[in-house]
């Protein structure tokens, strides 16, 4: 039992979040935000596994997402193909996308791969703000609703449900990938990647792997972010979205999967409520950049889990 | 011909910004195995201080450059002593995130002191175009193909002629040898970012009269400095300067011949192209990774 609480407790009480917190959520603009964190947490929770677990950079995740977001876009509104098919072609292709680059991308370290990651979401980002006839361009382009089976999942108490759930999802994959064989083969790679190598793991192949489970993941996150706000522009392929990922992974820490949930929840929120400070918005989000790298280099959630566990011997 | 030669102008001219970005990106790569994402800001800072300098507090140009150039150095040092140099020591993905905080701190501060407008700096010498063959060439552009060709000789008296210099060079060979030596290698590390953020923002300076110059500008010229510095092999500031202008002459000619709209991919798509195929760029030597 006490084996099962600390593997899904965390699980248990991520659920208990999601379900309870339509109580205190007063009205539309606060449910928007909470599908807003949902999305963006699975995008974290996929890109975690690569950042903290396997130890690899992407600096190019937003062109994942956007790629989700704008083949639900495009072939539910040209092709009239069902939402949550088009989903999966997309997803689909984000996943041979990924697969193609991930073993030569992959192959790369520490800037280089950074560099390469940040150059495929860039050239993605030009894609998309140039195939004017396709994507609508700069612009953007209005996204039909999604339908599942005969429910047109609408209003945003719907969404809330849709994207919470979606979110439970992807927590439950990536703790399930993280105990499984490769999760520990990851772990091996992270601490020393030839050592893991030599122990008989096929290093390139799992790296690869979680790459694909990451781009696929941000994917599916694009798509039902472009369905619930029925619109999507360029912006959310942009080198800065995809640091703002890289961020929430960073800051609700790397290597573990909750911190990841953590990390999009703060930075999804804090700008909403620090609205007023606009124009501070770009320095804060700096400092505290700097700030949480200098003073907590594990990140939130890894920190605070540590103190707590000195507090109690 | 005479619209080659027009791109040709127009690669050399983007392509020696390119390689001023890049050869900071290989300082500061040689002195700390940092990669600073926050390269483009300095290009940023030193033509938005010059507009903010020339105009507000109305200094001729003249007055205003070293100014800007001596801002974009301070923030330079600053960076490394309250960013860069407290996380010593961390991992590689560490020290990329605290770049690329700092670049949108910096691009914050800019931001709310100057403001979110486009800005033009007066060109050095007239907007009276030359005329070479069918071509025109815009005076600015000569200052910037003679202010490179004044940069890599300095460097290259400065690295082998000047004690800073060869202590820099000592460091990014080896840091506990060059220690051991007798040298400082914190000193090594401040000059290097304040090297490199005034190149930048001598780069910044330079086009702000031909590109106009924003808040954000920084991001692209980073991004396509860092092309330049990996193409060339990174921690080699020659090999950024051949870099760069090979980026800037692929730019042109594509934006020419090809395709207008695609001219921002070319670098990246170069880039990704020969990461795949030469992962150590193309002047660099082939990596050997110690265990």
């Amino acid at each position: 039992m006490r084996g099962f609480l600390g593997r899904w407790g965390g699980f248990l009480v991520l659920t208990a979040v999601v379900l309870l917190l339509p109580l205190i959520l007063p009205n539309r603009f606060y449910f928007d935000m909470a599908v807003k964190v949902w999305l963006n947490a699975i995008v974290c929770v996929g890109l975690n596994l690569l950042i903290g677990y396997a130890g690899q950079i992407s600096l190019g995740h937003a062109g994942f997402f956007a790629l989700g977001a704008y083949a639900s876009a495009i072939l539910t509104r040209r092709f009239e193909i069902p939402g949550l098919v088009a989903m999966l072609m997309g997803a689909a292709g984000v996943g041979l996308l990924a697969f193609l680059v991930a073993r030569p991308i992959l192959k790369l370290k520490g800037h280089y791969l950074a560099m390469a990651t940040l150059g495929l979401g860039i050239i993605v980002a030009i894609v998309i703000n140039r195939e004017i006839w396709l994507t609508g361009g700069p612009d953007g382009v209005r996204v039909p609703a999604l339908f599942i089976g005969d429910w047109r999942v609408s209003r945003i108490e719907d969404w809330y449900w849709v994207a919470g759930g979606a979110m439970l999802l992807a927590v439950w994959l990536a703790l399930n990938l993280i105990d499984s064989g490769v999760g520990r083969a990851l772990r091996a790679l992270h601490g020393s990647e030839v050592a893991a190598a030599t122990a008989g793991v096929d290093t390139v192949r799992d790296k690869a792997m979680v790459f694909v489970v990451s781009a696929v993941f941000a994917s599916i996150a694009g798509s039902l972010f472009a369905h619930a706000e029925r619109f999507i522009t360029p912006q959310e392929a942009g080198f800065l979205r995809s640091i703002e990922f890289v961020t929430m992974v960073v800051l609700g820490g790397m290597a573990s999967t909750f911190g990841a949930v953590v990390g999009a929840a703060l930075l999804t929120v804090l700008p909403q409520a620090v609205a007023e400070f606009q124009d501070y918005k770009h320095l804060a989000f700096g400092a505290i950049l700097i700030a949480t790298m200098i003073f907590l280099p594990k990140g939130l959630v890894p920190s605070l889990a540590e103190l707590f566990r000195r507090r109690r011997p | 011909m005479d619209e080659f030669l027009q791109f040709l102008f127009s690669g050399l001219t983007r392509g020696s910004i390119y390689a001023l970005v890049g050869i900071g990106f290989a300082i500061i790569y040689n002195a700390s195995h940092v990669i600073n994402f926050a390269q483009g800001e300095f290009v940023m800072i030193g033509g938005m201080a010059a507009v903010f300098i020339t105009a507000n507090a109305g200094l001729p140009l003249i007055a205003a450059i070293p100014l800007a150039l001596a801002i974009a150095g301070v923030a330079g040092v600053a960076l490394e002593r309250f960013a860069v140099a407290p996380a010593r020591g961390a991992s590689v993905v560490t020290l990329i995130i605290i770049t690329i905080g700092a670049s949108i701190f910096l691009r914050g501060v800019v931001e709310v002191a100057i403001g979110k407008r486009d800005y033009a700096l007066p060109a050095f010498s007239g907007d009276t175009p030359i005329r070479i063959g069918g071509a025109t060439l815009h005076p600015q552009s000569l200052w910037i193909l003679g202010t490179l060709a004044v940069v890599v000789l300095a460097l290259k008296w400065f690295f082998e002629r000047t004690r800073p210099g060869k202590a820099m060079l000592a460091t990014s060979h080896n840091r506990l040898a060059a220690q051991l030596a007798g040298i400082e290698t914190r000193h090594v590390m401040l000059t290097a970012f304040a090297l490199s953020a005034m190149l930048g923002a001598l780069a910044g300076l330079l086009t702000a009269p031909i590109t106009l110059t924003r808040f954000d500008i920084g991001i692209m010229l980073g991004l396509k400095g860092f092309c330049a510095a990996i193409l060339g092999g990174l921690g080699s500031p020659y090999g950024a300067v051949a870099g760069g202008l090979a980026l800037g002459l692929a730019e042109a000619m594509t934006g020419g011949y090809i395709s207008s709209a695609y001219q921002d991919a070319v670098a990246f798509a170069i880039i990704l192209a020969v990461l795949f195929v030469r992962p150590q760029g193309l002047f660099g030597r082939a990596g050997t990774e110690r265990v």
